[in-house]
């Protein structure tokens, strides 16, 4: 037991209608990690969380969650995870204290274990004074708290994370990160789902991206990275006629051209040797280059590569 | 970790914790229960003294109209239960339930546990009120127990028929469409006036829709007047409506959740 994988998922596949929405989906969590799904909406993140979380049957593959087999062994799989999910669970019309309360109850705690629990849920969220509010009057930022110290009651072997930041304004979203980050302390596994690169490489050991319903790339943030070119000098051209010229000499060698800008980029390794030799070889009359810069390799830049477009969204778009 | 894997399934502890659920949001949900409260009331006395001294249905008005508007009342209250389960389907929270081992039953037992205890209150209002404006029953003790029991069997069969509509619906403002049409089916019944002082052709389905029985067995037990075999056909349509409600939500419930 102790050496199994937290989830380990071979061929998920996942099709309504006549909608694939999962085209065949292995994944690998060791225990302990903090895991991200990242990609663009639509592309399979929360049909996967729904499939691993056993809300779903998967149409072919297999998994195991927590060291249980997702349909044989459902129940123990239910009893093993929480599930923080895009909307906030929670029932507006009783406090966060009765909500809190009630989840306990749920996980069969005795009533004063129950209360207990809850309050120290509040304190640990900040959510002490807004226990005994009712949760239709909180802000996004303390739902999505209180949601996620709904899902603590029994610490599970596996939280899943479907979207948590998404709606929320940067700064509720900075104090997300700080939970979850210390959440990640603990030890639990997390299965994060997000459409932020930010996110993702902040909070995440691994990250996969995900498009079309399937697993594109797979490793850490610098692995991934690594699978572009580390940089790329931007080039901001002179005129036309020099972008013309210099997109015409490149051929594929250029990056991102944008006419109308006058930009283009080529990959370079960042040293000034590099950059330097560059500048030389394209523009030898030094009249085509106006402006350049050193560009370090995000993971859009990665996921634009494998999938020739961008995640959709850097800022919260809207839900 | 030791604790979660000890932790025993329950699901009576689970539907105990619904039913206080449901109970609480009915009663802070303001708005629905004064209008589940009030509703039934204002239209008895609408038909009194708007409507009654123009109906002559041979004896007096309010008392043929109160078996009528309790199980108008009935049929509003349990379609509430519609709202709140697609509410429940709607937010997020049914999954949060299911994916920590919460039956659906239980969530929807507790929705429908909660509109019965709604429903029995404002019955108990109506009566009050029909009381003070003139209805005088004249029923035995058996003949109370009787109603009581029949208008429970009606109440909870049409609380899970509204559970599956709940379920069957996209957002709850298409589930409290149900409640109108629900509440419009008691009309071309017994429930306010005669079926034959109504056109012949509407004669058959009046006959033979589930509310007319239901409303002549509460009458003839309210009044102590022959009920004949309208209870036991009022039972069977109940006890249908129920089976078929039940099959139907367990069926929903597995699509909606595929």
């Amino acid at each position: 037991m102790p050496g199994e994988p937290a989830i380990e998922a071979t061929g998920l596949t996942k099709s309504y209608g006549s909608v694939r929405v999962l085209t065949g989906v292995d994944l690998h969590v060791p225990r302990g990690s903090v895991f991200s799904l990242l990609g663009p909406n639509g592309a399979g993140k929360t049909t996967t969380v729904r499939i691993l979380t056993t809300l779903t049957s998967p149409d072919s593959g297999s998994a195991r969650v927590a060291g249980h087999d997702l349909v044989r062994d459902r129940a123990r799989v239910r009893r093993s995870i929480s599930l923080t999910g895009q909307d906030t669970a929670l029932d507006e019309l009783l406090s966060g204290a009765e909500n809190l309360r009630m989840m306990g109850r749920l996980c069969r705690l005795s009533r004063g274990k129950a209360a207990a629990r809850a309050d120290e849920l509040l304190a640990q969220f900040d959510l002490v004074e807004a226990g005994s509010r009712r949760v239709g009057t909180y802000s996004g930022g303390m739902r999505r708290r209180l949601d996620l110290a709904a899902s603590l009651i029994v610490p599970p072997a596996v939280m899943f994370l479907d979207e948590p930041t998404t709606g929320l304004d940067p700064r509720s979203r900075a104090a997300m990160w700080t939970v979850i980050t210390e959440l990640t302390r603990s030890g639990v596994t997390i299965f994060l789902t997000t459409q932020y690169l930010e996110e993702a490489d902040r909070l995440a050991d691994r990250i996969a991206l995900v498009d079309g319903g399937r697993i594109v790339a797979e490793g850490t943030a610098a692995q991934l990275k690594q699978q572009v070119s580390g940089h790329r000098l931007d080039l901001t051209l002179t005129g036309v006629a020099a972008f013309d010229g210099l997109a015409a000499f490149l051929g594929d060698r250029a990056l991102l051209p944008d006419r109308d800008r006058l930009t283009l980029s080529v990959a370079t390794d960042g040293s000034a040797g590099h950059v330097r030799a560059l500048l030389d070889e394209l523009d030898p009359a030094r009249t085509a280059v106006a402006r350049f810069a050193v560009h370090t390799a995000t993971l859009d830049d990665v996921f634009l590569a494998l999938t020739g477009h961008t995640t959709t969204a850097k800022e919260p778009a809207v839900v | 970790m030791s604790d979660l894997a000890l932790r025993p399934a329950s699901p009576l502890g689970d539907l105990g914790v619904m039913v206080r659920r449901a109970t609480t949001l009915t009663i802070r949900n303001g708005d629905a229960l004064l209008t589940s409260l009030a509703l039934p009331i204002m239209l008895m006395l609408l038909f009194v003294y708007l409507f009654g001294g123009a109906i002559n249905t041979g004896t007096e008005y309010v008392t043929y109209v109160v078996p009528g508007v309790i199980m108008l009342c009935a049929s509003f209250g349990a379609s509430l239960t519609a709202v709140a389960v697609t509410n429940d389907m709607t937010n997020g929270i049914m999954d949060r339930f299911r994916s920590m081992d919460v039956s659906g039953a239980s969530v929807l037992g507790g929705h429908v546990a909660a509109s019965t205890a709604r429903n029995l209150v404002s019955t108990v209002l109506v009566l009050g009120v029909a009381f003070l404006i003139g209805f005088r029953p004249s029923a035995s003790v058996v003949d109370w127990l009787a109603a009581v029991g029949l208008l429970l069997a009606a109440i909870l069969a049409l609380s899970w028929a509204s559970a599956a509509v709940g379920l069957l619906a996209k957002t709850p403002e298409a589930a409290s469409g149900f409640t109108f049409f629900v509440m419009f089916l008691p009309y071309p019944s017994s429930a306010f006036v005669p079926v034959e002082t109504m056109p012949t052709w509407i004669h058959g389905f009046a006959d033979n829709q589930p509310f007319t029985p239901m409303i002549e067995s509460l009458r003839g037990f309210l009044l102590g007047t022959p009920v004949g075999n309208s209870p036991w056909i009022a039972l069977a349509w109940c006890v249908g409506i129920l089976v078929v409600s039940v099959l139907v939500t367990g069926r929903l419930f597995k699509r909606r959740t595929a």
